[in-house]
């Protein structure tokens, strides 16, 4: 069935290998929705975790595709594991001294952070699982977002092994 | 300890040596003058061909032929992207090659410097790995980043692996260390079968009341011609092979049931659909072979085998996948698999080949294309080491030129390379100098790389170019002919050059035949050359089609045979 999957892609921290793997992922016409790169536990890996909507054969055929990059280290696919996913966001909404109240509230109830108050504007910052800050933007229609930022999906498997 | 520091070049031959080199296809240039230098007192012979596309196509023949992994070079910028189609081929059929190419100087990189070209980033796509030589964790290990380059290239699924040396990197100074590349994270040669996927694909085949067997180029790369012989004798399983495993099975051999496919042999195409299992052992489920996959073998369970596991259940879901190495796998199934009688199955497939034999006319003014190729395997005894370029030609040699080993069968299959016949040969024939090489040509394909004609004078090669010259672009015509209303555009190839003066001009021996009572005289004269390449232009029949066909994304259904052949034709 198509839907949101997560993997994740252990690299050896080497120049170009991030355009080797998404470059993969476009010749083979994968889709990437998020895509987030950083260090790791270990020195010289770099951790990359691909959100992508895909049935699960494609998902497959993705992993054991960028398992063949002689850069790749591992892959793993988050499907059928229990993991804690997270995004971070940044908003930056238009409100008024009269709808900053509201906004807090709101902020509240999502568990968010003002970070930022300017002239006329504040900077929310949120952190969750991506179903999370969606319905947090949507509830957001009512203000005028200025900008927003999303860094894209990082996913850990839950318990005491190392995946 | 301290290391011992050597230029770069130096240490670049050194392990070429290691390595068993004996030949390197190269062309230089400014990037690449500090290697030059190198090879200037080396044992390694350095053959110039005239374009480096030719370079890459001959590193590409001299693997193909001799199962070792073909060495090619050029210079920095135009020199890499001409390399970038004979790549592209290898990649696509999975051949060993390391290239070699030079860069600007290391501060230069990055700048639109002179004869500059990001060729690390432009063959990612058609590499298996490649390097850009520059930073201090590769310089301090150049050696052995070399050795590894040449273990990624022939293990596991072989393929292309370049190196872009700037020219700072092998004109300076690097330490030459001892092998030590045991450890490549992530990267497995080849996993081993699973015993019980062993047993369950046994149970399977016992079961099996119509099984075939369809082998590819992995079972080439895997040396499991023997194995696979082995094993269809012993089941009494027919064999079919992709244009890529021609010759893995002898196919003069009584199960041998030809290549599906596209414009493989009707039979071979009906084996497949009527089987109710496919054995499929290093091979990948072409489109060419499958035209519309949700009709091809509808019937059929699939075991299939390969080293690459991304090929399992990529195109065709398998019931059971083996990522192993071919040879591995086919010995393990010797081994569990009993014989059984399938006779009904057996007669079957023997009507198959009775009723769908190969046929074609030749009552055309011009002598059939398909003639050429028949007294050419007369002629040679069927023993020669074929080349082709790529379309009709290349259809007909794959049909009319059988084969009974491997590696004697150079051809671009994946890509589908025009112009890669008459280099491959060259390097076919560096690779076997004492065995016969013809390259199976177009007129459209020969002109791609022509030039290289010098390059087999110079060296006194004593392949053979047989032209099927029925001055069309014949492939492509044949489309026109049979799915665009005749409208023959961008095809005629009137205007042809004189071959045979073409020959001359370049050194070679230049043959004409326009005759079909005069073909195996033609043939025979040409085989008397032993010291530089001989062409020979056949005028064929002009409009003549490749037959069976099953047009682009469909099924055996739409196959379509002979028209005019009756069953006494000469094939």
């Amino acid at each position: 069935m198509e839907m949101p999957r997560t993997i994740s892609v252990l690299v050896k921290n080497r120049p170009r290998v991030l355009a080797r793997v998404a470059g993969l992922f476009a010749r083979r016409g994968f889709n990437i929705d998020s895509l987030a790169v950083s260090t790791t536990e270990s020195e010289g890996i770099s951790r990359m975790t691909v959100a992508t909507t895909a049935d699960a054969p494609t998902l497959s055929q993705i992993a054991k595709q960028v398992s063949k990059l002689h850069d790749v280290v591992d892959v793993i696919d988050h499907t059928d594991l229990k993991v804690v996913e997270r995004e971070l966001c940044l908003i930056k909404v238009i409100v008024d001294r009269g709808q900053r109240g509201e906004l807090i509230s709101l902020c509240d109830v999502f568990r968010g952070d003002i970070v930022d108050i300017g002239n006329g504007s504040v900077m929310v910052q949120l952190v969750g699982d991506t179903d999370k800050i969606d319905a947090f933007v949507e509830l957001l229609a009512d203000y005028e977002i200025v900008e927003m930022v999303r860094s894209g999906k990082i996913v850990l498997d839950r318990g005491a092994q190392k995946e | 300890m301290a290391h011992e520091m050597i230029p770069g070049a130096q240490a670049l031959l050194r392990v070429f040596e290691e390595e068993n080199v004996d030949v390197l296809f190269g062309y230089p240039g400014g990037s690449v003058i500090p290697i030059y230098d190198a090879l200037y007192d080396s044992t390694i012979k350095s053959v110039l061909p005239r374009h480096e596309q030719g370079a890459a196509h001959a590193a590409d023949g001299y693997a193909r032929a001799t199962g070792k992994v073909g060495v090619v070079m050029a210079t920095s910028g135009p020199g890499a992207c001409n390399l970038v189609t004979g790549l592209a081929t290898a990649y696509l059929d999975s051949v060993p090659i390391v290239a070699i190419t030079g860069q600007v100087k290391t501060n230069l990189v990055g700048t639109d410097s002179f004869q500059e070209a990001d060729v690390t980033g432009i063959t990612i796509p058609v590499t298996k790995h490649n390097y850009l030589v520059k930073e201090p964790y590769q310089i301090e290990r150049f050696a052995d980043l070399v050795r590894e380059a040449f273990y990624l290239a022939r293990t596991g699924r072989p393929g292309p692996v370049l190196i872009d040396l700037p020219f700072d990197v092998s004109a300076g100074c690097v330490p030459w260390t001892e092998r030590n590349i045991e450890a490549l994270d992530g990267y497995e040669e080849a996993a081993v079968p699973d015993e019980a996927d062993i047993d369950r694909a046994a149970d399977m085949i016992e079961a099996a009341e119509r099984p075939v067997m369809m082998i590819g180029g992995g079972v080439v790369t895997a040396g499991a011609h023997s194995e696979i012989i082995e094993f269809a004798n012993k089941c009494n399983i027919a064999v079919v092979h992709t244009l890529m495993a021609k010759g893995c099975f002898p196919e003069s051999h009584e199960l041998s049931m030809g290549m599906p496919g596209m414009h493989g042999m009707a039979y071979a195409s009906y084996a497949i659909q009527h089987s109710d299992l496919l054995i499929v052992i290093g091979a990948r489920f072409d489109d060419r072979i499958t035209g519309d996959l949700s009709r091809f073998a509808p019937d059929a369970k699939v075991i299939h085998i390969d080293i690459d596991p991304a090929e399992i259940d990529k195109v065709r879901t398998a019931n059971i996948g083996i990522a192993a190495d071919a040879r591995t796998a086919t010995r393990a199934l010797i081994q569990a698999v009993s014989a059984r009688d399938r006779g009904a199955w057996e007669d079957t497939l023997l009507k198959f080949k009775r009723d769908h034999e190969l046929a074609y006319t030749d009552d055309d003014e011009l002598m059939a294309p398909q003639l050429v190729v028949q007294k050419l395997h007369e002629v040679t005894g069927g023993n020669a080491i074929v080349t082709t370029e790529v379309g009709q030609n290349q259809m007909w040699a794959a049909q009319y030129y059988p084969l009974e080993e491997p590696r004697k069968w150079c051809t671009s299959g994946g890509l589908g390379t025009m112009g890669y016949g008459h280099p491959a040969a060259i390097g076919a024939q560096f690779g076997r100098p004492d065995e016969l090489v013809v390259d199976i040509a177009g007129d459209g394909s020969i002109q791609m790389n022509m030039q290289e004609l010098t390059t087999g004078t110079i060296h006194e090669l004593p392949y053979k170019i047989i032209i099927l010259n029925n001055s069309f672009l014949g492939m492509v015509r044949q489309w026109q002919d049979m799915f665009f209303d005749k409208r023959y555009s961008g095809v005629d190839l009137t205007g042809n050059p004189d071959f045979v003066k073409l020959a001359e001009a370049h050194g070679a021996v230049g043959l004409r035949c326009g005759d079909r009572d005069r073909i195996v005289e033609t043939l025979e004269q040409a085989m008397e050359v032993d010291d530089r390449p001989v062409m020979v232009d056949f005028a064929v029949s002009k409009e003549e089609n490749v037959f069976p066909m099953i047009p682009a994304g469909q099924s055996f259904e739409n196959l379509m045979e002979c028209p005019m052949a009756e069953k006494s034709s000469s094939a």
